[in-house]
């Protein structure tokens, strides 16, 4: 709370300190008894449920991934694609890979009349041309053929170079990453115990290390062998942001191996059976692996192995902000009821009464804004954690998937969004405060929280705009119910329209626990100088 | 019930403030003593309100100071028990029944619930106090507003024209219970712009105008300094009384065509001197001045600069 320097000499100041509770049981007294709050603050939970299940009362979905109950969840617990053609065998306990990569090439579709930049068109509005930026071929050990399970790779990608990853969310540039690829690329995954290390050389004599990986627990016999995948490629027209199905072939020469590897041939496996939904074959290809006349392998494959992250390339499913989409709605019954809290006293000239029982100002000021933040913040938990467990509940029921989150993630959520509700009926309390009018006041709290939070989710501003907007107006604050995670090897539109905010939940919450902060401080200041 | 007198006081020193150019307090100084009704009068305009706000710290004087209980009221920790106020019996959320209106300013210093009811029942409000009060008359929202003036069993109180909108049993009622809180010890100021309403209610008047005390004084010396030894005269000849009055020193006004008012001279003498000269006179009577008449005769000036926008914030 700021401390606002007061015109009063400190002959005035009191020497009380424990007269608060009563101060703020008053206030609680006075909130309660009027039961319009009530009723509105009733409202308030009400209208966040409702415009909330009706805002995801989509019907159910036919696209793909509509028949999945789940997304596949990683060792980390969050959602990821899994998907890759993988040309493997059993290793049992420590080995080595070693695999000469000649080429890693690619195919898209795109739309016809998509003006590309690469390619010829063929006139069926299929290109050929280079892999993907973050299309993969390289060498993956990996627990079990299950979608999910442990893994870590070394692989060439379509424009990052050398990278070393593993258990999905966790990726490492190798040496050379930013050089133009070099074909043959050779590569080496090392298995020791439950250490993982990859290697890179052009020669195959001087190796470089990619990376290293830990993976607790890994079981002692594991998949491991080729791989070849490719996200659907991202194209920027005029008219936004599409995606389309793309492949990518990887070219390997003879593997060579060390260690108890199983004595059957290379099997082919198209892991968790389609592309994902960050991925998809186009019309006439499909996951395989031909032998080369060297004794190596041509793999092609669709997907990626990588988190689920929002925007198009998430595919038909919710996350938990999703359900809290009525949030704004009770938010502005919040923040009306919060200013009249205020603009009330000075409307019936109740103010007076409430000075005289307590002529510590800052006192009352400081009561109010915890009974209407507090009653807002119960109001906003209270409705999140109904939301989120009807909504969750309906929209399985319905074939959806919802993208998975830690506990402590939807304990987040659930808080911030008490907190959101605190923190912009506290601002509206100050608003009301300094601006005297109800009207006014209520208008403005809400152009100044709502309107930006509608007008940058939309879509209907530019990107940039829509992030500035969520930057620097309190409507940062709805930040707090971001769950989507945004990773860098994995594109996808990541706007305020998709969900992605830019600002970090506490951060966007802070700027608006800023406004409110500054504006209650204001509120304090005037209302000691002013003769009421 | 008895209060120490030296915290049932109101002592206002000096206090001087300005709305815009216009002095609104000039200097104004009193003191409200306890056991007694002390009536603080002067026309609309005069600064009785905002005195009454700046002895509540409402409002700020630019000079002097307003003590309640020989303490400014800004540092007192539960005010409510040491001065009961009403200003402005309007000022109530209209959709709070009186009840809890009260019952939030009882939580404010700590009073409870049951301290509620009684106020509720010594200021007769009965059953309309779970009544929403913006449903109440103006009668019933003074009796709601002393209700919460009484409700921290204060040794001051303090009531801004409590006799506004009660009707006559109403007006019975207030005057009997302020009476009865002087008897109780306590300091009582009411203010009003009629003196009527305190004629038969003041023991004492501050009577202001202007933001400044023009007099401060019980009723009974009120009445005797503007009664000034005033003389009525009655007669057939007035112009040939006047001549004859004014030969004595006195000043006469015509307030009838047979009537004089005399100043300056005794009953007795005007009518040996009157009887000496052969002037006809039907009667002779002392001026007994009502409280009204000494209340217009001490604001007289003052309301003579009523063209002039008022200072004081009225409701």
């Amino acid at each position: 709370m700021t401390t606002a320097p007061t015109s009063r000499p400190p002959a005035t100041r009191p020497a009380e300190r424990d007269g608060f509770p009563r101060t703020l049981h008053a206030e609680w007294t006075k909130f309660r008894t009027v039961r319009g709050w009530v009723l509105a603050t009733a409202g308030a939970l009400l209208v966040t449920i409702v415009v909330g299940l009706l805002g995801t009362a989509a019907p159910a979905p036919g696209g793909r991934g509509a028949h999945s109950a789940a997304y596949p969840k990683g060792p980390g617990g969050e959602a990821v694609n899994d998907s890759f053609y993988f040309v493997h065998r059993t290793l049992t306990g420590d080995g080595t890979l070693t695999v000469a990569l000649q080429s890693l090439t690619g195919t898209a579709d795109t739309d016809t009349g998509t003006d590309t930049d690469t390619g010829t068109g063929t006139g069926t509005g299929r290109t050929a041309r280079s892999a993907q930026p973050w299309a993969k071929a390289g060498i993956i050990v990996k627990e079990g053929l299950t979608q999910g399970s442990p893994y870590a790779a070394v692989m060439a990608t379509g424009g990052h170079g050398v990278r070393m990853q593993y258990n999905y969310t966790h990726d490492t540039a190798g040496p050379l990453s930013k050089a133009a690829p070099e074909y043959p690329r050779q590569l080496r995954l090392v298995r020791s115990g439950d250490s993982l290390t990859g290697y890179t050389s052009t020669d195959g004599s001087h190796w470089t290390k990619a990376g290293h990986a830990k993976l607790p627990g890994l079981a002692r016999t594991v998949q491991a062998g080729l791989f070849a995948t490719s996200p659907e490629a991202k194209q920027n027209t005029a008219t936004g942001t599409g995606f389309s199905p793309a492949v990518a072939t990887g070219t390997f020469g003879r593997p060579a191996l060390t260690g108890n590897w199983s004595q059957s041939a290379w099997r082919g496996t198209q892991v968790s059976g389609d592309a994902g939904t960050s991925g998809s074959y186009t019309n006439t290809t499909k996951g395989d692996f031909t032998p080369t006349s060297g004794g190596g392998y041509t793999v092609t494959g669709a997907g990626d192995i990588a988190p689920v992250v929002g925007g198009p390339v998430m595919g038909a499913g919710f996350t938990v902000e999703n359900f809290l989409v009525g949030t704004f709605a009770g938010l502005i019954v919040l923040a009306a009821v919060s200013t009249v809290f205020i603009t009330g006293e000075y409307r019936h000239g109740l103010l007076r009464t409430t000075m005289t029982a307590t002529p510590l100002r800052g006192r009352v000021l400081g009561a109010k804004a915890l009974v209407a933040g507090g009653i807002a913040s119960v109001t906003g938990l209270i409705a999140a954690a109904i939301t989120l467990a009807l909504g969750e509940h309906s929209t399985r029921g319905r074939g959806f998937r919802i993208l998975p989150v830690t506990s402590a993630t939807e304990a987040r959520v659930m808080a911030g969004t008490g907190l959101l509700c605190a923190a912009a009926a506290v601002l509206a309390l100050a608003v009301g405060t300094l601006l005297r009018r109800s009207g006014t006041a209520i208008t403005l709290v809400i152009a100044s929280i709502v309107l930006p939070f509608l007008l940058a989710t939309s879509g209907v501003l530019p990107p940039g705009v829509s992030q500035w907007l969520l930057r620097v107006t309190p409507a940062a604050g709805f930040a707090v119910q971001q769950t989507l995670p945004q990773y860098a090897q994995v594109l996808s539109v990541y706007e305020p329209s998709t969900g992605y905010y830019p600002l970090a939940p506490w951060a966007g919450l802070a700027v608006l626990g800023g406004y409110a902060a500054i504006a209650f401080g204001l509120a304090v200041v005037r209302l000691r100088r002013r003769d009421v | 019930m008895s209060h120490e007198s030296t915290k049932a006081t109101i002592e206002v020193i000096g206090l001087r403030k300005r709305f815009g150019p216009q002095p609104a307090l000039d200097g104004m100084t009193f003191t409200v003593r306890p056991g007694r009704v002390t009536g603080f009068v002067g026309p609309n305009g005069a600064g009785k309100s905002t005195t009454m706000r700046v002895i509540l710290g409402l409002d700020t004087a630019e000079e002097g100071k307003a003590l309640v209980g020989g303490v400014p009221y800004r540092t007192l920790r539960r005010p409510l028990r040491h001065l009961g106020a009403l200003l402005d019996a309007s000022a109530l959320q209209p959709s709070r029944t009186a009840r809890h209106h009260l019952l939030w300013l009882a939580h404010s210093q700590g009073l409870p619930a049951r301290r509620v009811d009684e106020v509720i029942e010594q200021a007769g409000l009965g059953t309309a106090a779970r009544r929403r009060a913006g449903g109440f008359s103006l009668g019933m929202r003074q009796r709601l507003g002393i209700a919460a003036a009484l409700l921290g069993d204060p040794p001051v109180v303090m009531l801004d024209e409590p006799f506004n909108g009660l009707d006559p049993d109403g007006i019975v009622w207030m005057r009997g219970l302020l009476a009865e809180l002087a008897r109780q010890g306590r300091a009582v100021l009411v203010s009003s712009h009629l003196m009527s309403e305190l004629e038969d209610t003041a023991d004492h008047l501050v009577v202001i105008g202007h933001g400044r005390v023009i007099a401060d004084t019980s009723v009974s010396q009120l009445l005797a300094e503007a009664s000034g030894g005033r003389v009525t005269l009655r007669t057939s000849a007035p112009a040939r009384a006047a001549q004859v009055l004014h030969g004595a020193g006195a000043i006469t006004v015509a307030t009838g065509p047979d009537t004089l008012t005399i100043t300056g001279l005794p009953d007795a003498e005007t009518v040996a001197l009157l009887a000496r000269n052969g002037v006809p006179f039907s009667q002779v009577s002392t001026h007994r001045a009502t409280l009204e008449e000494a209340y217009l005769e001490l604001t007289r000036d003052t309301v003579q600069y009523r063209g002039i926008p008022a200072p004081e914030a009225t409701r």
